[in-house]
């Protein structure tokens, strides 16, 4: 990923590259995960504090951190939750019942290895790297049906049917979003799709497959159980759903998984329809300009953007009935996004749009 | 063709596109929070909180034990013993009031003919041990003495609407 000149020479000279190599990976990791779980904590705050603002609420303002209110709450949060008992019921499957909360958040943090964060930073440029993605983004279904089967308890049991039911239904609408993702730019890896959108925020995808971003979005929501999909977790129904047994750090682990799913839906939303990390000034400014050169800034602060419709999303939507679900993600979704690939395509092949054709 | 223009309706989110921009506004509405323990919302002279025993300016109780309160007490709330004090008068000799069963309804303070039980205006309070929540007539006099500034100013400020 980073270059690290001077160190990895250092490092080098003090032991072999067999070794340095590992080494400085295994520090990069460490400073990404790191970055991430930080995200995610000021996340929940900032989740807690929108919701707050549009319900006409303060938010959380009682934990002070650097003399701003509220800003410590996370970590309060944190404390709590590791001061808490890992309660396991009798009946559950013991084994299982621990592996749950890794085996979803695992792929959850798995997924950043392709993530490209600016054009020299990714851990792993690989050129089947969309479907890497589909595959780790269904893998994080299993922890959750894991939960709900090994806790032995009826709600959990059926929050994970439920979940499980809806991934698979929304999956395929997000798969057919990427495929037109794909198509627009010719490539699985993911550098090279957002290469494929240089030319100014117009010639990035969600311009020209703005239903393919509707879509995508919204699958995006279902597929982390996301209000206004979050029957998985339907309090008025199955208490909290696949996750009623569990508390303390282990309760947490699931927390930090859906939230990192969401930070990463967002930054593949971003990736995907609004150019990653090139800039909004792309095009219009001389390349030479810092604006206009893609950056790690411009990443995230487009990031910032899904993150935050997820937040107003929740905050403005009742949740959905569940064969509301099933019918939106099968009768309404899938058409629409089989119908704009066959408009797509026809773009293409007529040379419509900002791509050059690859067919 | 309502049917049709329904369809599109639905079809582009224009109902959920609507509540979104509402929801939108609201992150920059006044927020209406207050932050309890530095601000307090206002409080009615009227405000009906922990009870008191009134004492006479002279240092004379109040209370002639007449047990009206004990009778309108809807909650079955207070319970009165009376004797005949050392100077001649009809006193209490115990006047409970359990504040697990006072509903706070006020009827004592209205039946009281000489303005002796009143419900002063304090709300934050606790108990920290089971019985503590029995207010004896030692305990009422003594919330009396204390916040009697507090119930004259009330009931003064109040008395031109009664």
């Amino acid at each position: 990923m980073w270059e690290w000149g001077a160190l990895r020479d250092w490092l080098s000279g003090l032991m072999t590259p067999y070794w340095a190599n590992p080494l400085l990976t295994a520090v990069q990791i460490l400073m990404v995960m790191i970055g991430l779980v930080l995200t995610m904590a000021f996340y929940t705050l900032a989740e807690r504090k929108v919701i707050g603002w549009i319900q006409s609420r303060r938010g959380p303002n009682r934990v002070n951190l650097f003399w701003i209110p509220g800003l410590g709450q996370p970590f309060a949060d944190v404390i709590k939750l590791m001061f808490k008992e890992i309660i396991i019921p009798a009946d559950a499957s013991g084994f299982l019942f621990r592996l749950a909360p890794f085996l979803s958040l695992v792929p959850a943090l798995a997924i950043w290895a392709v993530i490209p964060f600016s054009p020299q930073h990714a851990f792993a440029n690989i050129d089947a790297g969309l479907l890497y993605v589909l595959a780790l983004t269904s893998m994080g279904v299993y922890g959750i049906i894991l939960a709900g089967w090994a806790a032995n308890s009826k709600y959990a049991f059926l929050g994970a049917m439920r979940s499980a039911a809806q991934i698979v239904a929304y999956e395929i609408a997000m798969g057919f979003a990427m495929v037109g993702v794909l198509m627009a730019a010719g490539s699985l890896n993911i550098g090279d799709i957002i290469e494929a959108q240089r030319g100014g925020p117009l010639s990035w995808n969600w311009f020209w497959l703005f239903p393919l971003l509707i879509v995508y979005f919204i699958a995006g929501v279902a597929e982390t159980n996301r209000a206004p999909f979050d029957v998985a977790e339907g309090e008025s129904e199955i208490v909290a759903g696949f996750h009623v047994d569990y508390s303390g750090m282990a309760f947490a682990l699931f927390f930090i998984a859906e939230y990192v799913n969401m930070i990463l839906i967002s930054a593949l939303t971003v990736i995907f329809f609004f150019g990653g990390w090139l800039s909004p000034f792309d095009g219009y400014l001389s390349e030479s300009a810092w604006l206009a050169g893609p950056s790690f800034f411009w990443f995230g602060l487009k990031t910032l953007f899904p993150m935050f419709c997820f937040l107003w999303l929740r905050a403005t939507f009742p949740r959905y009935r569940y064969d509301q679900i099933m019918r939106l993600g099968w009768k309404a979704l899938i058409p629409v996004t089989l119908v704009w690939l066959l408009v797509e395509g026809f773009m293409v092949y007529f040379h419509v749009g900002p791509w050059k054709g690859h067919l | 063709m309502q049917a049709i223009r329904s369809f599109l309706k639905t079809f582009l989110l224009w109902e959920l596109l609507q509540g979104l921009w509402v929801t939108l506004k609201g992150m920059f509405r006044h927020k209406t929070t207050i932050n309890y323990p530095e601000e307090k919302t206002p409080q009615s002279v009227r405000f009906r909180g922990l009870h008191a025993l009134r004492r006479y300016p002279n240092g004379e109780e109040r209370c002639i034990a007449c047990k009206l309160c004990e009778a309108v007490c809807p909650a079955l709330a207070i319970t009165i013993e009376s004797d005949v004090a050392n100077d001649g008068t009809r006193r209490t000799t115990r006047y409970d009031i359990d504040l697990f069963k006072c509903i706070y309804c006020g009827f004592c303070e209205e039946a009281c003919p000489v303005d002796a039980i009143v419900e002063t205006r304090i709300h934050e309070y606790h108990m920290e041990n089971r019985g503590e929540n029995i207010m004896t007539k030692d305990k009422l006099l003594g919330i009396g003495d204390r916040y009697e500034a507090m119930i004259a100013a009330d009931r003064a400020a109040d008395a031109k609407y009664r």
